[in-house]
């Protein structure tokens, strides 16, 4: 089994806001995130699938074909975009880097796996150089 | 559903590589230029990795403010700026970057909520790195 990732990056604004909550509430839970003009980061997208190579072609899966995925599946909706205001995705949650790594997850699983050949292992999305998260699928 | 969230530190110490058990020379055979009686030092960088279920409310496994508290209180705040050699951790064990891996794992497991953290990576240079999931 060979583990192959593919990094992509995009540039997204958004907040972090629950309606159900005071402005005071998400002030103090949410910080300076909570700010609802919004603000914006430049994300990096690390997306791992995991298989065996083709006997053939030595690919796990062709890196062309996962970088066209990525753009179609995710960047293309969330590229330049405000996740809070533009997105379904985040419609009833809040767009931490936590949410975007699952909503990532479902957008590009079904893409991946119809395919074929490797399964989706792992989504990793850096908000900043120094703060990621990482869904892998687990309940 | 559970998600992990990563967030990295840096800080900057000085440590020598000797164990007392060996002689001089084999000291600097084993440890080399690391074994420099003066010592020597590193940023390290520190990656430390929590996982649990994403709260519906928050959206988050944990809070980046929690994280970064038990993380100063118990780790910058305490090795930043410092000569590990001269913490009581390491007056009987050498402070290696697997060493100061295991030692920064186990200080952060009592500083954070029981059971969240997944994994601790100790950065010495561009070059190396070390992992420890307490196991």
């Amino acid at each position: 089994m060979i583990f192959l990732t593919r990094r992509a990056t995009f540039s997204a604004a958004h907040y972090y806001w629950n309606d159900a909550w005071t402005p005071e509430e998400n002030a103090r839970v949410f910080g300076r995130c909570a700010n609802r003009n919004g603000h914006g980061h430049n994300y990096t997208l690390e997306v791992t699938v995991a298989g065996d190579p083709d006997p053939v072609t030595g690919f796990v899966v062709d890196l062309k074909w996962l970088k066209d995925v990525i753009e179609r599946e995710v960047l293309d909706a969330w590229d330049h975009r405000h996740l809070n205001l533009e997105t379904e995705d985040f419609r009833h949650a809040v767009p931490t880097t936590e949410n975007i790594a699952i909503a990532a997850w479902s957008r590009l699983k079904p893409a991946i796996e119809a395919a074929g050949g490797a399964s989706l292992n792992r989504v990793r999305v850096y908000e900043t150089p120094e703060i990621f998260a990482e869904f892998r699928g687990e309940a | 559903m559970k998600a992990y969230f990563g967030r990295r530190y840096t800080l900057s110490a000085s440590h020598r590589l000797h164990a007392a058990a060996l002689s001089d020379e084999q000291n600097r055979a084993v440890y080399g230029k690391c074994n420099n009686p003066h010592g020597h030092g590193h940023n390290y960088a520190v990656e430390v990795l929590v996982g649990g279920p994403v709260m519906a409310e928050t959206g988050m496994a944990m809070n980046l403010v929690d994280v970064d508290r038990a993380v100063h209180a118990s780790i910058l705040d305490r090795f930043d700026h410092a000569n590990l050699n001269l913490d009581p951790l390491f007056a009987a064990q050498v402070p290696t970057t697997e060493n100061f891996c295991k030692a920064v794992y186990e200080l952060l497991k009592e500083a954070l909520p029981a059971g969240v953290l997944e994994q601790v990576r100790v950065e010495e240079t561009e070059n190396n790195f070390f992992e420890y999931r307490g196991v």
